[in-house]
């Protein structure tokens, strides 16, 4: 598949202490395209996610060798600004985490952090990411009210319009549908769908017909190795390894 | 038959604990409502308007004790002006900034013993510190100092609770949409954990509010018959001023009535400002829902 080059990484190592969980990780993840990282629990792919927009930082005792890239800057310079590069990757968590804030406050909460004071534009951009984010008939007569007052899909699609809201690049998912029920996931993955064409999405799975149903390209991880990257039609149909065929197919993992 | 015996056996066993446990509680209970009933009994004679609106008079043995309430009130007012704000930076910076490690180990075990000094200790410590180097005298400010480093420790520990209960996911949500540190704990931390902060905070202030030690040196007197107009004037306060009934006057057995009232008082402003926290908690947990 060819297409413009939004982010890599280059030979990435991960380290928790002295454990390696990461090795080698180089993958060119193309601009408007979704990309699907997949791998039984504990492969490593939540944790590359997390190197992507320096979520790991968080952690003590992590450290991070080889190149990540977005565009041309080196999202591990030590002169980068990591304020910003979150802005410009937006991420999506496993488990709905709407502030307990008004469904209003919600989706302002970036942009306020990020410094936009006009009320009408605030208002528009609220308006406009709940839509995206195909959530704003359900909720535009209660903006008012409470956002935990929300089902855990729609409270996903919220958060995930809050992450629209800053106008992010890249937007790293994790696990977005994995604690939502089927009719809910379906909604999610309708919504990836909707998206990709303007955003360059990443996003991690445990669901291999999900990985199937959203993605242009799969990544299948193993013990903290890149194992396969292909387009997902040619993962999942023709792997090149035994041993991507034997997890896909559901022989182990 | 063995069989039968033994589970027999072991819900008698179960009973005995469980028992044991319900004993424990109903003796707890029980402590309590006898010493309200005592003292709601002894002291209900001497409540009136007069003596809640009135100074002492005729050496204490009539009138009422309305300075001791503006004093305790004043004391409570400035341990809150004190200890809240130092208290709850201390636990966001312990919590959410400083690097856990030996140094913020220390810290914390410096605080634990915090809570341990005797009370005592700290009215002597008000005393030469705050009245003696600092010149304050006796007055509010040294009072409510000593009372307000007193209780540090509870409103660090309750603010500390409060802060680790938020869970980590807003956390990162936050950041993850370009927030520093700092907006994040201002917009999404801070007001969450707000709640719990607020009213283990009220509890620790309560709690100062009864106490004698610390501010039989630094900001409570025998007797003064104003009422406080700056930060800088002595006070009376509730549990001095049955202290001094009970054990200093020249008519002890005359004005125990008082001592009682004084008493019922002080423990009815110490329950409505618990009662005050609590419902302030459940109303501001109710509006967001968590």
């Amino acid at each position: 598949m060819q297409g413009i080059i939004k982010l890599h990484t280059q030979n990435l190592d991960f380290f928790y202490g002295n454990f390696q969980a990461l090795h080698q990780i180089s993958i060119k993840f193309l601009q408007n395209k979704v990309t699907a990282l997949i791998g039984p629990s504990g492969c490593g792919k939540s944790t590359y996610l997390r190197c992507l927009n320096r979520m790991n930082d968080l952690i003590p005792g992590i450290k991070v060798k080889g190149r990540a890239m977005l565009g041309t800057e080196d999202i591990y310079d030590p002169s980068i600004d990591v304020v910003s590069l979150r802005r410009r990757v937006g991420m999506v968590f496993q488990k709905p985490n709407p502030f307990p804030k008004s469904i209003f406050e919600n989706i302002a909460y970036g942009l306020k952090v990020n410094g936009v004071k006009d009320r009408a534009k605030i208002t528009a951009i609220v308006e406009k990411s709940l839509k995206q984010a195909a959530i704003w008939d359900e909720v535009k007569d209660r903006l008012n009210e409470t956002a935990l007052g929300l089902s855990g899909g729609q409270q996903q699609r919220l958060c995930i319009a809050r992450a629209l809201a800053v106008d992010p690049e890249v937007l790293l998912m994790d696990e977005p549908a994995s604690a939502l029920d089927p009719i809910a996931t379906q909604k999610i993955e309708e919504l990836i769908a909707e998206l990709s064409p303007r955003l360059t999405i990443i996003i991690v799975t445990h669901n291999m017909q999900q990985a199937a149903r959203v993605s242009d390209r799969t990544a299948f991880f193993y013990m903290g190795k890149l194992i396969e990257l292909n387009d997902t039609d040619t993962l999942f149909t023709k792997p090149e390894l035994k041993q991507t065929e034997d997890y896909i197919t559901g022989r182990f993992g | 038959m063995k069989q039968k015996m033994m589970i027999k056996k072991r819900l008698v066993l179960q009973k005995i604990w469980f028992s044991a446990f319900r004993l424990a509680v109903l003796i707890n209970g029980a402590a309590l409502c006898v010493m309200v009933y005592f003292i709601l009994s002894r002291g209900f004679r001497a409540i009136s308007w007069e003596f809640i609106s009135q100074a002492p008079r005729d050496s204490m043995t009539a009138g009422g004790i309305l300075p001791c309430i503006v004093g305790t009130i004043c004391l409570c007012l400035m341990t809150l002006f004190v200890a809240l704000p130092i208290g709850v930076a201390s636990a966001i910076y312990l919590n959410e900034y400083a690097t856990q490690g030996k140094l913020v180990r220390f810290i914390r075990l410096g605080i634990n013993n915090l809570a341990g000094v005797p009370s005592i200790v700290f009215g002597l410590f008000g005393l030469a510190f705050f009245c003696i180097v600092f010149k304050m005298g006796v007055s509010i400010a040294s009072g409510g100092l000593t009372l307000g480093i007193m209780t540090l420790p509870v409103i660090i520990g309750a603010s500390e609770e409060a802060l680790r209960a938020v869970p980590n996911t807003y956390r990162e949500a936050s950041l993850a949409m370009g927030a520093t540190q700092w907006q994040t704990i201002k917009n999404v931390v801070l007001p969450t954990a707000f709640p719990g902060i607020i009213t283990g905070s009220i509890l620790g202030i309560s709690r100062a509010a009864g106490e004698t030690a610390p501010i039989m040196y630094t900001g409570a007197v025998f007797f003064t018959p104003d009422l406080p107009s700056s930060i800088l004037d002595e006070v009376m306060a509730l549990p001095y001023h049955i202290y001094v009934l009970a054990t200093a006057g020249t008519q002890i057995e005359a004005t125990r009535h008082l001592q009682y009232g004084t008493a019922l008082v002080l423990i009815v402003l110490v329950f409505g400002m618990n009662f005050f926290a609590i419902i302030l908690r459940s109303k501001m947990r109710k509006k967001m829902r968590i």
